[in-house]
């Protein structure tokens, strides 16, 4: 049905925005999200996207531009990295809270300082609260198929949230891949004209972040995130249609060689390649080792991660970031909570890698797998820095 | 608040408020610890209070005179301070 292609990530998630029909962009450069933006900004210029550019000054005002847009009912995409993303954050959240269904791509970059351009979560951690729902993206054609299911399900009128994908910065943004590319007609079947539930209308007027005080305040969190938790069922609707329209399958959490696992690997993002690839090898050797891939970040997939996990006696985690004077990297805090009231429960690794940049290569996992054994003795909270110099 | 509060399943999609102007519903007198009081005998109904309180919560009589709605009225004792006859106290509530 598609056409299979090889093109930069980068470019095929702009492609992506320009078949979703996307109505309004608003965006300001930064490395390495500008590919994306920069062939939107061209797309519309060109006249191939009937669209609004919108160049602002300002990141802070790149998703001010797109709430606006949204809440008169256009379908509004924007995308940042790293420090962009601290000066968006203040509108991040109340993007959330006005269940406004924007999309994002966040091309994720490592946060200042020192300064650095290259690829880890630690932008990801930042806004991990704010309410969007969150999707790790492991290759390609899952960014491509991502915008797709992300404009779906935020406009979904159930669900009624932006949604975020993450993208690993330059591991994915800069790299050419195939891409298998679908027909515009099936994505107008999937993808129906955005209908809104409220929207500015000057004939029908409503008030949009109005303040709270302390006696309704409470509520509206409460109605926030049961709101995000209740999201859950319409994600895996969309990507079940999703995988019947292209043979393309998403799931919340994706196991790989996982059965019988002594060790299982947990990854979010583009690190699930090279892993699987490391698992393969290990496993050809007779080492009892899988892989398990988060891909829904919020709403966090309890159940799910709980079901892949507990049967393992060792999970090491990759964490992308570091949570400052906590216990480890943030995706092992939430590991450990899930498996928590597990009466046999794993002992979880956990390994802070990857960051800004630095490459993780087969041999890595394979040490890990090995250093995790003497780590699993010293108890739940081990952590390292994996490769750190002395 | 005016009416009843919401339950958490009642707050409209992203705390929309759908219906105009009830903000006025929102009863800021609760703020108050001092009230405003007039003394007739000083008041020469210029009207400085009316124009300088900024809740629009000082209403007129028939009679020209000034009082304050105690429905809105925070107590921020602008009025008194503005007065220039010195018509107005501040007095404490309990």
């Amino acid at each position: 049905m598609g056409k299979r292609v090889g093109m930069e990530v980068s470019i095929a998630a702009a492609e992506a925005v320009k078949q979703a029909n996307a109505d309004v962009i608003a965006a300001y450069p930064i490395t390495p999200q500008t590919h994306i933006v920069e062939h939107l900004s061209e797309l519309v210029a060109d006249g191939e996207l009937d669209a609004e550019f919108v160049p602002v000054e300002s990141e802070h005002s790149a998703m001010s531009v797109c709430v606006g847009a949204s809440a008169a009912g256009a379908r509004a995409f924007t995308c940042t990295s790293s420090q962009g993303l601290i000066l968006m954050s203040e509108i991040v959240y109340i993007t959330a809270s006005l269940r406004l269904p924007v999309v994002m791509i966040l091309a994720n970059r490592s946060l200042s300082g020192p300064l650095s351009i290259w690829n880890d979560h630690s932008d990801a951690m930042l806004i991990r609260d704010c309410g969007w729902i969150q999707v790790f993206a492991c290759n390609g054609q899952e960014v491509y198929d991502g915008v797709f299911h992300a404009f779906r399900v935020a406009e979904d009128q159930r669900v009624l949230l932006p949604v975020m994908i993450h993208m690993d910065g330059f591991i994915l943004t800069h790299v050419i891949e195939s891409i298998e590319l679908v027909d515009q007609e099936a994505v107008d079947r999937y993808l129906p004209p955005r209908q809104s539930l409220y929207r500015l209308d000057p004939d029908e007027p409503v008030t949009m972040g109005a303040y709270a005080l302390p006696n309704n305040y409470t509520e509206t969190q409460m109605a926030q995130n049961e709101a995000l938790k209740a999201s859950y069922g319409p994600i895996l609707e969309a990507w079940k249609e999703w995988g019947d329209l292209t043979g393309r399958h998403y799931a919340p959490v994706e196991t790989f060689m996982a059965e019988d696992a002594e060790v299982l690997l947990l990854t979010m993002g583009a690190l699930g390649e090279t892993a699987s690839v490391a698992v393969e090898e290990m496993r050809a050797k007779g080492r009892p080792v899988g892989l398990v891939k988060l891909r829904l970040w919020r709403p966090f997939p309890f159940e799910e991660v709980r079901k892949a996990l507990s049967g393992a006696k060792i999970v090491v985690v990759l964490d992308r970031a570091v949570s400052f004077g906590g216990p480890g990297g943030p995706v092992a805090s939430e590991i450990r909570s899930a498996l928590y009231r597990e009466a046999r429960r794993p002992a979880v690794v956990d390994f802070i890698v990857g960051i800004a940049g630095r490459d993780v290569a087969i041999t890595d996992y394979k040490r890990m797998v090995e250093r995790a054994y003497q780590l699993a003795e010293k108890g739940p909270e081990a952590y390292e820095l994996y490769g750190v110099r002395e | 608040m005016g009416k009843d509060l919401l339950g958490w399943r009642e707050i409209k999609v992203g705390c929309v408020i759908t219906e105009a102007g009830n903000a006025a519903e929102y009863r800021t007198g609760d703020w108050r610890s001092d009230r405003p009081l007039w003394d007739k005998e000083k008041c020469i109904k210029c009207g400085i209070c009316y124009i300088y309180c900024p809740e629009a919560a000082v209403v007129e009589d028939e009679e020209g005179y000034f009082s304050a709605d105690l429905y809105y009225c925070k107590g921020c004792g602008i009025c008194a301070a503005e007065c220039w006859t010195g018509a107005i106290s501040m007095v404490e509530e309990h």
